[in-house]
């Protein structure tokens, strides 16, 4: 089991979290053409070592976070918000 | 002449007996016993029989390590099967039984195996059942017979009445195992402040100075023992618990426990989960068997089980013992044997050895042959052995009624090895020693390969200084003392001149010859080996047999053993019960249910109640003895003649607030939202990503910048989370919150011809007259002071409407409600009623909307917008998502009037019905304004293709072929007429 610090409610176990994906994907315009959705939708890189990715504390506050793990030690060396505004707010 | 009881000594309770049965037979023990002790104290021998073979089996070990004496204990419901006669505390009335015999321990029939022993060899299933030459049905017919013989113990087949429990705990450090090291580091961590956790598999505390006869730090064993549990079980920030296991290890500190509690207690085990800063292993070390001919009769013990058993619960296991070692470790139990007054020979593979051993061995009165091995033993239950040199000469044989062996010591490394860390290879101690890790885990004491007692104490304090350190505490210094501790070094693996069956894997009936057989066909690195001779699997998992069995395969490849690789240990490290793991959680306590506010209303009625998720919903309302298709049919009568009431509080309703909530309902949904007027309500379909349909609903708007949204039922947590994802990760940037409001409201649909006179007469400041209220339209009123919102939309066709209030006057409102409909000749519809409407109208719904269906698929194309993009807009333009020839929604109805069919039939080109078909059934129901079966499907092609054709709606399973007539999907009313009337 895995041990999230959400920055809002504190350390928890990821069963509280729901997992959101990758987090290093940026998703084009709507109006963006279909190859470019397509790299987003399907194409993954599948990196050994620290990676981040999209966690909702979806038993909690239900905000969306960004996780970086280690795939390898499953060690998590940081969290944050998603929103870059939320960063600010609680630094 | 087999075990009894010694006349002195032992941490038993001789004023307090027990009584319990084996097998039927009635036997005393005393507390303090385990269920093995206090069989071997009985004199009973054959306590099992083995696996495969059904070889007679007896007590090998005097802890987890145990590989044969496997029983079960409880009958009828409470039966439990495969478990440890070692580790099983004795409690009066204890009833257990061998497992793997027929007709009885004595006499098994299953034994006759052993005459067939060549065929059972290596790879015996694949070689003879499988593989090329094989006809493939074999397996499949031998497979029935093979698989009733195998298996280890027999489960009950009734509920578990038994209760369980499930715990969370924290703590700064988890120590696993009660021994001296895990005293120490417990002891060492908690005097630096910190919150300890101290888990012990056995109900005493101690580990190996239980059956200690040396003194410890110039004290007497017991006596420092009892000094340290006092202390630590007066400290207050020590939890100590007996009777634990901890079974696994997991990511970020998070360790699996599983404690047995007593009869009587408030259950029968308990799960924890501990979440520990830092873990100090100090699980001990597990002695080896060797590897002889017969090292599995009844009466072949582990050396230090035979002492355990002598010094612990003061009961021998013969009156003359052969100890045969190739180690230091097995000394001590041939002097504590030999002091007790039993005729201990002691045979060693080594040929030099210092003085010191040879003296104590002299004065404790220990017959000692050097360069000497065990070749086999002879008899059903050993009462000789054969002894020779290493390479099978000088063979002599000794009389004697129990056997001892050491063959070298392994670190408890599972834990460590469930966490991913490779073990090292220690050549000098013939051991696995723990392997480097980034984690905050440190093996202390014998899991670490520290033999001597006082330097796992020593390795203890130091890994609890370093807990207490790293947790920015103070601790006294205290360095880790190096592995080993032996006076002189060990001689492992002599393979050399064995006679007949000499067992690697007790438990698993895995021989010498297999091992060697599997090496020479190939199958030599560990994981193949595991999985071609069994060896290393069931409840023990090579506990006692993976490092003898590395041995095998490094002599047959003539390999350092270090080059062989090993398996990885997975949880859990002992059988945990089903039950355990999942505590209270069962039944009905596995998943919350939730109700709608109407629900006491409806049952109240007598409404049949529907599990669908986690929501009871009403299924129909029976008139007298009807069924439900009797009562649905009513219902939907009901619905198309007067007016029908359901209860719909379980859809999804999102409120979506703030300047943009218009522009993320035109992002999500592929129709358009921003240009919908206050007032009035829209049908909208979400894709996802991938151009897939997600889910649908109608959302209202409120006002200039809110929007009520509702989703199906099932989808409500997946819309709303979606929703949630996507303004926090994709567009942080829009001004608008969107909030989960289905508890807040309680809602209702009001359908049929009388729904506007029904609702007017209760709602008086609205104007329900189609010119002020038309299709679509969303109006706020009150009724009896209390405030509603209306929306004038149908699922089944007719005209309808949807009413919600706040859901504490839910039930005032049905009440209201269902007086209205009676009075009008209406009535409740429940939902299958519902869902036969919709599929009258040629709705979609749940089955349709089958996470594989696009817009188009749906027959909803025409929905999408071409004037904005919306999510799922690019990716559904896919060429294989456009293609003509996809399976299309049709409308269906047998060919023959009255002829039914179901939900799940494949519909195939009559005459063809091979392979796939061309498509399948999804909602079928009767109709009775159309006075025959109806229903719904997809079919390749679509109504392009098939529109008045006929297919075959076959179902094999069920075993109905109907000819169905392919039209649109909408049967009742296309036009709209009722809906806008």
């Amino acid at each position: 089991m895995l041990r999230i610090n959400c920055p809002f409610c504190g350390e928890r176990d990821h069963s509280e979290f729901t997992y959101g994906g990758d987090a290093t994907v940026t998703y084009p315009a709507l109006d963006a053409p279909t190859e470019a959705w397509f790299e987003a939708v399907y194409v993954r890189s599948n990196p050994k070592g620290p990676h981040r990715e999209r966690w909702q504390h979806s038993d909690g506050c239900r905000l969306w976070l960004i996780v970086e793990r280690d795939t390898v030690t499953h060690a998590i060396t940081r969290v944050e918000p998603s929103r870059a505004v939320l960063s600010e707010l609680i630094k | 002449m087999t075990g009894f009881r010694l006349k002195s000594g032992g941490a038993i309770d001789r004023g307090k007996p027990l009584s319990f049965s084996f097998d039927g037979r009635m036997l005393r023990g005393f507390t303090g016993d385990t269920l093995a002790s206090a069989l071997l104290a009985s004199g009973q021998r054959l306590v099992a029989r083995s696996f495969k073979y059904h070889r007679p089996r007896g007590i090998m070990g005097a802890g987890v390590e145990e590989a044969s004496a496997l029983v079960t204990v409880g009958k009828g419901a409470h039966t439990t099967p495969n478990t440890l006669a070692s580790t099983e505390e004795l409690v009066d009335g204890l009833d257990a039984y061998s497992q793997h015999c027929w007709p009885s321990l004595r006499f098994d029939l299953g034994a006759i195996n052993q005459l067939f022993a060549r065929l059972f060899s290596a790879g015996f299933y694949y070689k003879t059942f499988m593989g090329p030459g094989k006809r493939p049905k074999s397996w499949l017919f031998y497979e029935h017979f093979i698989r009733r013989a195998a298996g280890l113990g027999v489960a009950s087949r009734e509920p578990d009445p038994d209760h369980y429990e499930s715990r969370e705990a924290f703590c700064d450090v988890l120590v696993i195992g009660a021994g001296p090291a895990g005293i120490e580091a417990a002891r060492v961590a908690a005097e630096a402040g910190l919150d300890v956790f101290l888990a012990e598999r056995d109900f005493l505390l101690g580990g190996a100075l239980l059956h200690e006869s040396q003194p410890i730090e110039d004290t007497d064993a017991r006596d420092w023992l009892s000094a340290r549990e006092r202390s630590l079980r007066a400290a207050p920030n020590v939890r100590i618990l007996g009777h634990t296991t901890a079974f696994g290890l997991y990511d970020n500190g998070v360790a699996g426990l599983v404690e047995r509690l007593q009869p009587g207690a408030s259950a029968r085990e308990r799960f924890w989960v501990v979440r520990a800063k830092r873990i100090v292993i100090a699980a001990g070390a597990l002695e080896r068997p060797l590897v002889f001919g017969n090292n599995d009769r009844p009466g072949v013990m582990l050396a230090s089980a035979l002492r355990a058993y002598a010094n612990r619960w003061a009961v021998a296991a013969g009156r003359r013992v052969l100890i045969a070692t190739n180690n230091d470790s097995a000394y001590a139990a041939a002097h504590d044997l030999a002091r007790a007054g039993i005729a201990t020979t002691l045979i060693d593979a080594r040929e030099n050895l210092p003085a010191s051993l040879l003296h104590k061995s002299k004065e404790a009165g220990v017959e000692l042959r050097l360069a000497c091995v065990p070749l086999r033993t002879i008899g059903r239950c050993a009462r000789a052995v054969e002894i020779g040199t290493a390479d099978g000469g000088g063979v002599e044989t000794i009389q004697c009624d129990a056997v001892g062996m050491s063959g070298g010591w392994s670190p408890t490394q599972h834990l460590l090895s469930q966490r991913g860390v490779k073990p090292i290879w220690n050549e000098t101690l013939a051991a696995f020693l723990p392997g480097a890790t980034g984690e905050p885990i440190r093996c202390a004491g014998a899991a670490a390969g520290t033999w001597r007692s006082e330097d796992c104490a020593r390795s203890g304090r130091a890994a609890g200084a370093e807990a207490a350190r790293a947790l920015g505490r103070r601790a006294p210094d205290e360095e880790f003392p190096g592995p080993g501790g032996w006076e002189a070094p060990i001689r492992p693996w002599v393979f050399g001149g064995i006679k007949g069956k000499a067992f690697v894997d007790l438990q698993n009936d895995v021989t010498l010859d297999d091992v060697r057989q599997a090496c020479a066909e190939g199958y030599d690195a560990p994981e193949l080996l595991k999985r071609y001779t069994t060896l290393g699997m069931a409840t023990d998992q090579g506990r006692t047999s993976a490092v003898n069995a590395l041995a095998v395969i490094a002599e047959a490849r003539a390999k350092p053993l270090d080059a062989i690789g090993t398996t990885t240990f997975r949880p859990p490290f002992v059988p945990v019960s089903i039950g355990a793991l999942a505590g209270a959680e069962r039944d009905q306590h596995l998943l919350p249910t939730r109700r709608s506010p109407m629900h006491d209303a409806l049952v109240a009625q007598g409404a049949r109640m529907l599990e669908t998720g986690l929501w009871l919903r009403p299924w129909f309302y029976p008139q007298g003895e009807e069924t439900v298709d009797e009562s649905y049919l009513r219902e939907m009568r009901l619905v198309r003649e007067a007016v029908g009431i359901c209860d719909v509080s379980t859809l999804g309703k999102i409120a979506v607030q703030g300047p943009d909530a218009g522009e993320l309902l035109d992002r999500v949904y592929v129709n358009a939202f921003k240009s919908l007027t206050v007032g009035r309500a829209r049908y909208g379909v979400m894709l996802r990503d991938d151009g897939i349909v997600m889910d649908d609903g109608t959302s209202w708007r409120i006002g200039e910048h809110e929007y009520f949204m509702t989703t199906t039922t099932a989808n409500a947590g997946k819309v709303m989370a979606w929703l949630e994802e996507l303004l926090e990760t994709r567009w942080p940037d829009l001004r608008v919150a969107v909030t989960s409001v289905t508890d807040q409201w309680a809602g209702a649909s009001v359908a049929g011809p009388l729904a506007r006179d029904l609702l007017q007469a209760l709602v008086k400041d609205v104007d329900f007259t189609n010119e002020a209220f038309s299709f679509m339209g969303v109006r706020e009123g009150s009724f009896d002071g209390v405030h509603c919102r209306i929306a004038r939309i149908s699922f089944s066709g007719e005209l309808a409407y949807e009413i919600y209030v706040p859901a504490d006057y839910g039930q005032a409102l049905w009440r209201v409600l269902l007086e209205g409909a009676k009075s009008r000749g209406g009535g409740t519809y429940g939902l299958e009623a519902l869902g036969a409407l919709r599929v009258e109208k040629g709705h979609v719904g749940g089955p349709e909307l089958d996470g594989r269906a696009t817009l188009d698929d749906l027959g909803l194309g025409r929905l999408a917008s071409t004037k904005k993009p919306f999510i799922g807009s690019a990716l559904r333009m896919r060429p294989d998502l456009q293609r003509k020839d996809r399976a299309q929604i049709v409308g269906l109805m047998p060919v023959t009037t009255g002829e039914t069919f179901k939900g799940g039939s494949i519909l195939c080109a009559a005459g063809d019905e091979s392979g796939h078909g061309l498509g399948w059934v999804t909602s079928v129901t009767e109709s009775p304004s159309l006075g025959q079966w109806i229903g719904l499907g997809f079919v390749k092609g679509g109504l392009a293709d098939w529109e008045g054709r006929t297919l075959l709606a076959d179902d094999p399973i069920r075993g109905r072929r109907t000819l169905v007539k392919v039209v649109a999907p909408h049967f009742l009313d296309p036009e709209g007429k009722r809906l806008h009337g």
